[in-house]
C-alpha cells in the first residue's frame, strides 16, 4: 500500500519525502491543476530539484494535470504535459479525455493515473478509461461506501487509490459547478473552489460575516471558529431554519478504517492538502506512515496522541469518515 | 432548430408523470428525454412504465431518448444502466462515462449528457469516434467557448444542445440532502422527495435565493432563461434548445411559449408573467460570467 502525499511547494515536498511518503504529488504554476492558488506549485527548476531529491530517497513524484481545458486554452495543458514528461515526472494524474488522448499520442506507455476529478465511481467507468487510455490507477471520488470501494478494488482492471485525510469535498469531484455558479471560477476549468479573491469578511460588531461574491455564506458569533467560506459548508436558511444545509466545516480522516482499506486491496492512500503548510505535510505524513506500517504489521495500532495531532490540523477541528460510512450519506 | 425536454429531475408520482407526458405528447416539442437521472431509489415508474410513455411519445412523432443515472455507485445501478445503454430501440443519453462504455461496446449511438465533461475539441472528437452523435453542453460553457467546438460538431454531424430554461444542474453527492434536511438516513429516506414537486430551496441567512435541493443533486435555485437569446445561440451553432422541467404546469407553458417563438418565428419575447409559477432567473454562464447572474 502506497502513501501519496501533497506538496504545494518545494519545502513541503522535502517534508513529505523525509517523513515517509512513497510518492508526492505536485502541480505546475498554472490553471492545469486543481489547486491553482497564488504562491503555490512548482516552477520547472523546482520540479527538477524536487524529482532529484525524491528519487534519491526512493520516493516517486506525480504531477496533477487534472483540470479540464477549454478549447481556447488547450495549448496550456499540452505544453504542461510536455513539460512534466520532459522533466522526468513518474506519473501524470489526469481527468480530461482530450488530455489523456494527447498523452497517448505522445507515448503509448507513459503512466497515467485517473484523477478524482474524472468522477469514475463504478466498474464500467474504470473499464472505459482502462480500455481507451491504459490508465494504471484511478483515484476514487469521495462518494463510495467502504463496501463499494472494496468491491471495486477487487474487480477493477486498475489499481485503486482513495483519499485518507484532508479537506472533504462533499460533492462528486469533477461534477460540481457551485463555485462557478457563484463566482465564475470553478474547480473543473480554473482549479479553484470558492476563490479567495471573492471572499469578503465583514465585522459587524456582534457577528463576523463571511461572504463569497457578495452572498452571505455564514455568520459567526464571538467564540465560534470562523472557517474559510467554502460555499458548501456555510449555514443557510431552509424553511426558516438556519443550518449547515449541505455539510459542516469538517475534514476526512479514515485512520480508523485503514486496516479494512488495506484488506480490500486498495493500492494507495492519498492525503489531501497541497494548499497547506510544510508543517501540515510533515505531521500528517509522519502519522500516516506510522499508521500504514502498523496496518502492514497486522494488529498494531496507532497511538492516540498521534491521532490527536492530525485531528488538530483538520478543517473546523473535526473529522469524519465521510461517505465510507453509510450513515454519513 | 429543435426543442428538447430533459428528463424530469424531480421525483413525482406515477400518475403525475403519466399526466405530464400525455400533455407533452400533445405539445410541439421535438425531443423528449425519459427516465430517472438522479436517484435509483425513485421507483414510482419502472422500466416498463417508462417504455409505455416512450411508445406514446414516439407515436406522436417525438424523438424519445432514454436517459441514464448520473452518479452510479451500486452494482444494481450498473445493471439497470446496462439494460438501457445496450438496447437499440431508443436513442440513449449517457450521463456517466459508464453509459458511454456500455453504449459504445454495443455500437449504439449516444447523446453525451451535460454531466459528461467535454470542454474541448479533442474530447469531443474522441467521444465522437466512440459513437457520440449529440452533445449536451456542460452548464459552465458559454458563447465564447463554443464556436470552434460547434464547427467541429457540424463537420462531424454531431448535434449540439444547450439548456435554455430550467434550474441548472450544479452538483451531485453521495449524501442525500433531502433526507438530511428531514433528519433521516439515506437508506430510510421515506421518499421525502415526493413531497416537493420541484425540490426545496436553500436561501442565504439574508433571504437571498441560493440553491435548490433535489435529493443527491444540488441545482441553482434560479431558473436559467435564455429563450430571449435563441437567435444568438443559433448563431453560435446550437441546434437544440433544452428545457429542464420545473413544475409540471409551468414546464408545459414554457414548451408552448418556446415552440411559438422558435417554430413560428414570432418576434416575441419570453413572457414569464404567463407562467403559473413565478421564478427568479439567471443566465450568466452563456455570457461567460458567474452562472447566478441574469443579464436580461
Amino acid at each position: 500500500m502506497e502513501l501519496v502525499c501533497p506538496a504545494g511547494n518545494y519545502q513541503s515536498l522535502i517534508k513529505a519525502v523525509d517523513n515517509g511518503a512513497d510518492a508526492v504529488y505536485i502541480g505546475l504554476k498554472n490553471e492545469t491543476n486543481a489547486r491553482h492558488f497564488a504562491g503555490l506549485n512548482f516552477s520547472e527548476k523546482q520540479i527538477s530539484k524536487g524529482i532529484d531529491y525524491a528519487h534519491s530517497r526512493h520516493c516517486k513524484v506525480y504531477c496533477a494535470i487534472n483540470t479540464y481545458p477549454r478549447d481556447s486554452h488547450w495549448t496550456c495543458w499540452t505544453d504542461s504535459v510536455d513539460q512534466a514528461m520532459g522533466l522526468g515526472i513518474d506519473t501524470l494524474i489526469v481527468a480530461d479525455i482530450g488530455v489523456m488522448d494527447y498523452i497517448r499520442n505522445q507515448s503509448a506507455e507513459f503512466p497515467i493515473h485517473l484523477s478524482v476529478q474524472a468522477s469514475a465511481t463504478n466498474l464500467q467507468a474504470l473499464k472505459f478509461y482502462h480500455a481507451n487510455f491504459g490508465i494504471r490507477r484511478a483515484v476514487l471520488p469521495r462518494v463510495l461506501s467502504l463496501k463499494q470501494v472494496a468491491k471495486l478494488a477487487q474487480s477493477a482492471p486498475v489499481e485503486i487509490e482513495v483519499f485518507g485525510f484532508g479537506s472533504l469535498c462533499i460533492m462528486a469531484e469533477g461534477r460540481c459547478f457551485l463555485s462557478s455558479y457563484m463566482t465564475g471560477e470553478s474547480p473543473n476549468t480554473q482549479g479553484v473552489c470558492s476563490p479567495a479573491a471573492y471572499v469578503d469578511w465583514q465585522d459587524k460588531g456582534e457577528v463576523l460575516e463571511s461572504r463569497l461574491n457578495g452572498l452571505l455564506i455564514d455568520r459567526f458569533h464571538q467564540g465560534e471558529n470562523a472557517g474559510y467560506p467554502t460555499l458548501c459548508k456555510g449555514r443557510f436558511d431552509v424553511d426558516g431554519k438556519i443550518e449547515h444545509a449541505l455539510e459542516e466545516p469538517t475534514s476526512l480522516n479514515t485512520l480508523d478504517i485503514l486496516p479494512q482499506l488495506q484488506q480490500a486491496g486498495v493500492k494507495a492512500i492519498k492525503i489531501e492538502g497541497r494548499q497547506r503548510s510544510p508543517s501540515y505535510v510533515a505531521t500528517v505524513t509522519s502519522v500516516w506512515r506510522k499508521a500504514m506500517n502498523a496496518a502492514i504489521n497486522h494488529g498494531q495500532s496507532i497511538a492516540p496522541e498521534d491521532v490527536k495531532k492530525i485531528n488538530c490540523l483538520a478543517e473546523g477541528k473535526q473529522t469524519t469518515i465521510g461517505a465510507y460510512e453509510r450513515s454519513w450519506q | 432548430m429543435k426543442i428538447s425536454l430533459a428528463a424530469v429531475p424531480y421525483f413525482w408520482s406515477k400518475e403525475t408523470y403519466i399526466e405530464f407526458y400525455e400533455a407533452v405528447a400533445k405539445s410541439k416539442v421535438d425531443i423528449v428525454y425519459l427516465g430517472e437521472t438522479i436517484c435509483s431509489k425513485r421507483r414510482t415508474m419502472n422500466h416498463q412504465a417508462w417504455l409505455g410513455i416512450a411508445e406514446l411519445l414516439t407515436k406522436t412523432g417525438k424523438q424519445v431518448v432514454l436517459s441514464t443515472l448520473t452518479l452510479l455507485e451500486a452494482e444494481s445501478e450498473l445493471s439497470y444502466l446496462t439494460k438501457i445503454a445496450s438496447q437499440s430501440r431508443y436513442y440513449i443519453e449517457a450521463n456517466d462515462i459508464a453509459a458511454v462504455n456500455v453504449a459504445s461496446e454495443h455500437n449504439n449511438p449516444f447523446v453525451a449528457g451535460g454531466a459528461i465533461n467535454i470542454y474541448n475539441v479533442q474530447s469531443l472528437s474522441r467521444l465522437n469516434q466512440l459513437g457520440m452523435s449529440r452533445w449536451v453542453v456542460p452548464v459552465e460553457l458559454g458563447r465564447d467557448d463554443l464556436p470552434v467546438m460547434t464547427q467541429f460538431a457540424k463537420d462531424h454531424s454531431i448535434e449540439v444542445e444547450y439548456q435554455v430554461f430550467g434550474r441548472m444542474p450544479l452538483a451531485y453527492s453521495a449524501r442525500c440532502f433531502t433526507a438530511r434536511h428531514h433528519q433521516l438516513s439515506k437508506d430510510q429516506c421515506q421518499f421525502k422527495c415526493l413531497d416537493d414537486e420541484q425540490g426545496f430551496e436553500i436561501k442565504t441567512q439574508e433571504g437571498k435565493t441560493f440553491l435548490q435541493v433535489n435529493g443527491i443533486q444540488t441545482q441553482s435555485a434560479k431558473v436559467c432563461q435564455l429563450i430571449d437569446h435563441i437567435l444568438s445561440l443559433t448563431d453560435a451553432g446550437i441546434d437544440i434548445f433544452r428545457i429542464v422541467p420545473v413544475s409540471a404546469v409551468s414546464t408545459l407553458e414554457v414548451i408552448d411559449q418556446l415552440c411559438a417563438i422558435s417554430h413560428e418565428c414570432e418576434q416575441q419575447k419570453f413572457d414569464h408573467s404567463r407562467l403559473t409559477d413565478s421564478y427568479q432567473y439567471c443566465n450568466g454562464y452563456w455570457f461567460q460570467v458567474e452562472g447566478m447572474i441574469y443579464l436580461g
